[in-house]
């Protein structure tokens, strides 16, 4: 149960008494996949979102096109929680018979369970304690209407209408989104408009409305934007300058490369002569993504391709010998739950070691971990550039909650002064001054060499790439020691990485305890929240959010500073707190697993609990007095 | 170990129109078996860009994994070269090739490369009609991991240990044909004068060209009973047509009589002059050049030369009408938006 500012009428929460509250309840709409229901719900979110009121929506759906339950859970919150709840829903809108029984059982006492009563409600359906809201969805449309498609696909705006007057939804926000959405396609506008009012009318007319949940405007939400994080990386790859998008469709990362080419072939195109800046190719499979991306690549186009957990698993002979040849890759890993086909459609940070340590023989990447679709865009574009300035793959680590569902975020940002650092690569005129070129020689102390483009110069810059071991020259040679030497070089350049991948944010707390919080990605909004509530509960912890690997001075040093710290992740074998453990030599028994994997986002309950089971268990010192203003 | 060649040359050696005598197109020392095949084409690839006044550093060699993999080594050493892994040029190659449409690419594959490990990327490297040159060098074995039967071994061709081969063989030149491959070549090792001016049309040639050369091993595969020897290949070869290949600015000079020569032009203007051994043959009948390489088969005889050409191939880069200017030029002006646009952008998330 939401405990923020949810009021119960009476004391027990278990009678038929209707929970109060504004802009702070969740809805749920129980749908059939492939009826058309995700625009309408979208709408419904984005109208929220219009209203000025913090919200979030999460798509929560099967690895199916028609026919299996799907469900959209919209989180209102005026506190700014964009976590997902995790609790039961407090409306939900059931329009799948399929999932009728499971679906019913979630509204949480008080809540409301709004549903079709074209035929009546089956006795099973008689909770006592939730309010039922029988609403013909099917008899209206079928009055208005005769094609079958359209019938389904206006029910669900029907419901919509109708959530409009039982939560005070505004009316002429919805009939503004419909405009938008059918803009160019006029003639859709009207029957939309009309299904809106036909719910709104009959729920007005029937039920005593607003209920206990209810909107109301505020001005929360001023410069947000609401978008999915894969848009967000689509839209870096073209502001990073990436020309090349190699990729093969999997779930949740499909929509990185159709939204890269969606704003490439309006953004990209040569005016002269209409001819395409940028190309997208859809592979045969992720081997072939990839090896398209490192051929771009070593020929000087800026090149990324996107995919999931699976794409991988299949490209990691390629990503070795991109860290071998030092050839710039970017890879946007959209993680999901995995093995293979296990829960394609859930969302999971399980990618983490299989990333950093990806492909046989001693590799470690550079990783980044966006958070939000802001950093979704800032991280591609600068993916880009870390990659040609390091010559390595760059892995980008998002996932599915991030990926696919609609979020709040800061409007995305770009500095037009801004140059593409394009790395160190030696020009013909370099070359032609006589400038010693050695592919693999260690010029300027910091482990990166330099390279050249094909087709550079006559006589001189051209080198054979290859897996196999190689002097500083790039002449082949199978000597242990010229392999050692640059096999330390690899590493230093690792180092280098340091220079210029963002560093951790730690959020330090008034009076913080010696227990500390390592989180990363998609888990910050619902630690946000689970500071809160463990703040609630009397232990204040300080927290650092990790944006790349590898770490940072500073995470060693927050480590250091307290006894015990939590690293909570979504993966059953805690694998980023294997990463600190390796990487830094931290004593394990110092790392605290906090692991949610079930394949729903993590939730602020869920952290909250495990952390006060520990920390209720454990003598907590403080690790700085709470002391107010002389902080700092 | 790579070995350095002796710099010293005959001082009388020819120039080509760009000034630069064959040595100048050579790679370094093969360290492949005395007498493989493979050397005799990479001294083929050599004289064709000599002779097509191909500036060496314009050409950009990528290769697989294998014995063929390794040859781009032992040919133009001013060419960026890349050995990637098993299988996986085709899409390396496609990368490079759609970050600069300028430079001519040649791909050095093997039968195991090509129609094992990389039969996926072969079959969609030829169905983009990506401009590219791509060699097979096909001995019906894996000579690096010493002598295992590959995929293009004939059914009953014996091994070294004298097992026939129970399994029936890949043809790539004909499964090219069937993916709709615009330029389709097979040839021998060891018939330079065939070879050279079928690499040079396949430079010239706008998309996919396949060679597939049969490449005998001298190790592994040269024994009684295979059918990838040299004896037997060349008891077995039949030529489909002999062709010349007239870059576009040089006289007509043709041995032929007339009549018995068709032309093809290419793009840029240069012609393929085809001269039939046999009068039905046409090679530019994809239908009737499938049909051909499989009666050939029939008949135990290895049909050579240019079996299919396409001469208005349009190839990926005009599929895709990707920018004139070779994607990896482009700058940031031409690649960032703006902020404004950004603005709007954000508009349309509110």
């Amino acid at each position: 149960m939401s405990e923020n500012s949810s009021v119960v009428e009476s004391g027990s929460k278990k009678g038929s008494n209707k929970l109060k509250a504004v802009n702070d309840f969740v809805v749920k709409f129980a749908n059939v996949n492939g009826s058309g229901s995700s625009s309408a719900n979208h709408m419904f979110a984005k109208a929220v979102f219009r209203m000025g009121i913090p919200v979030s929506a999460r798509n929560i759906f099967p690895s199916n096109i028609q026919g299996l339950p799907t469900w959209y859970e919209v989180r209102i919150n005026e506190a700014g929680h964009t976590g997902r709840r995790g609790e039961g829903c407090d409306l939900m809108v059931c329009v799948n018979p399929q999932s009728m029984p499971q679906d019913y059982k979630e509204v949480l006492p008080g809540g409301y369970f709004v549903y079709d009563a074209t035929k009546p409600l089956d006795l099973r359906y008689q909770r006592s304690d939730i309010t039922h809201i029988g609403i013909p969805f099917t008899e209206i449309t079928n009055a208005e209407w005769a094609d079958a498609r359209q019938r389904q696909l206006f029910k669900n705006v029907v419901y919509v209408g109708a959530l409009s007057a039982l939560l005070q939804l505004d009316f002429e926000v919805l009939t503004d989104l419909v405009k938008d959405q059918f803009k160019g396609k006029e003639k859709l506008i009207q029957p939309n408009i009309h299904a809106l009012e036909l719910g709104y009318r009959y729920a007005e007319k029937n039920f005593d409305c607003p209920l206990g949940f209810r909107l109301e405007a505020r001005d929360s939400n001023k410069g947000k934007i609401f978008i999915d994080g894969n848009t967000a990386c689509g839209l870096g790859a073209v502001y990073g300058g990436a020309t090349v998008c190699a990729w093969y469709p999997i779930t949740p990362s499909t929509s990185v490369a159709e939204a890269y080419e969606r704003y490439a072939s309006r953004l990209r195109i040569d005016a002269a002569n209409g001819k395409k800046n940028y190309i997208s190719i859809q592979a045969e499979d992720e081997l072939a993504a990839m090896g398209m991306v490192i051929g771009a690549g070593w020929n000087g186009a800026r090149a990324f391709t996107a995919t999931s957990g699976p794409g991988v698993s299949l490209m990691n002979e390629f990503l070795g010998l991109a860290y071998f040849a030092e050839v710039p890759a970017v890879l946007i890993d959209v993680q999901r739950a995995g093995p293979s086909t296990g829960m394609p459609t859930k969302t999971q940070q399980s990618d983490v070691l299989e990333a950093a340590y990806a492909s046989h023989g001693d590799t470690k990447h550079v990783l980044l971990f966006p958070s939000d679709p802001k950093d979704c865009f800032d991280q591609t574009a600068q993916a880009f550039d870390l990659a040609e300035r390091l010559q390595t793959p760059i892995i980008m680590l998002t996932d599915l909650d991030l990926g696919m569902n609609d979020w709040m975020s800061d409007p995305l940002e770009w500095d037009d002064e801004r140059n593409l650092d394009r790395g160190k690569v030696m020009t013909a005129e370099e070359l032609e001054a006589g400038t010693d070129f050695g592919r693999y020689l260690d010029v300027d102390g910091d482990a990166i060499p330099y390279r050249t483009y094909p087709g550079t110069h006559p006589a001189r810059g051209a080198y054979f790439n290859r897996g196999t071991s190689r002097d500083e020259y790039a002449r082949y040679t199978e000597n242990g020691d010229a392999y050692v030497r640059n096999m330390q070089r690899l590493e230093r350049k690792f180092e280098t990485a340091l220079q210029y991948t963002p560093a951790p944010v730690i959020t330090e707390r008034q009076g913080a305890s010696s227990y500390g919080v390592i989180h990363f990605g998609t888990t910050r909004q619902a630690l946000e929240e689970a500071m809160q509530r463990v703040g609630e509960a009397g232990y204040q912890l300080d927290d650092l959010r990790l944006r790349s690997f590898p770490f940072h001075a500073e995470v060693r040093d927050f480590i250091e500073r307290h006894d015990f710290v939590f690293v909570v992740e979504q993966n059953r074998d805690a694998q980023m707190r294997t990463l600190l453990v390796n990487e830094l030599d931290i004593d394990p028994n110092r790392l605290i697993k906090v692991l949610h994997y079930d394949g729903t986002p993590i939730n602020a309950t869920f952290i909250a609990d495990r952390m006060l089971e520990c920390l209720g268990d454990a003598k907590v010192t403080p690790l700085r007095a709470a002391k107010g203003a002389n902080d700092a | 170990m790579s070995y350095v060649k002796p710099s010293f040359r005959h001082p009388d050696l020819p120039h080509n129109r760009i000034g630069l005598t064959e040595a100048s197109y050579e790679g370094a020392i093969s360290t492949l078996c005395a007498g493989c095949g493979h050397d005799s084409i990479s001294a083929a690839i050599v004289r064709a860009c000599w002779e097509l006044d191909l500036p060496p550093h314009r050409v950009a060699k990528l290769s697989g994994i294998g014995c063929s993999s390794k040859s781009p080594t032992y040919f133009l050493n001013q060419a960026h070269g890349f050995n990637t892994v098993h299988g996986r040029m085709p899409s390396v190659a496609t990368g490079a090739n759609v970050a600069n449409r300028d430079l001519v690419y040649f791909g050095v594959s093997g039968d195991g490369d090509s129609a094992s490990i990389g039969m996926g990327q072969f079959a969609h490297v030829v169905r983009r009609n990506l401009n590219m040159v791509y060699v097979i060098e096909n001995n019906g074995c894996y000579g690096l991991t010493k002598g295992q039967e590959s995929a293009t071994q004939d059914r009953g061709s014996k091994t070294r240990k004298g097992s026939a081969n129970p399994f029936a063989s890949i043809d790539l030149v004909g499964v090219a044909l069937q993916l709709g491959a615009t330029f389709v070549g097979r040839s021998f090792s060891g018939d330079k004068n065939q070879l050279v001016p079928l690499i040079k049309a396949a430079i010239k040639h706008k998309g996919f060209a396949l060679l597939d050369v049969v490449s005998p091993c001298v190790t592994f595969n040269n024994h009684e009973g295979s059918t990838k020897s040299y004896d037997y290949t060349r008891d077995h070869i039949e030529t489909g047509v002999i062709m010349d290949f007239v870059p576009m600015k040089d006289e007509i000079r043709t041995s032929y009589e007339p009549g018995e020569t068709v032309e093809v032009t290419l793009h840029d203007g240069s012609a393929i002059h085809l001269h039939k051994a046999d009068s039905s043959y046409d090679a530019t009948d994809r239908q009737a050049a499938i049909n051909a390489v499989q009666s050939h088969k029939e008949d135990g005889k290895l049909l050579t030369g240019l079996i299919y050409i396409d001469p208005d191939s349009e190839d990926f880069h005009e599929m895709m009408g990707t920018s004139d200017t070779p994607l990896n030029q482009l700058s940031k002006r031409e690649l960032s938006p703006t902020a404004e646009t950004l603005a709007r952008i954000n508009q349309s998330f509110c």
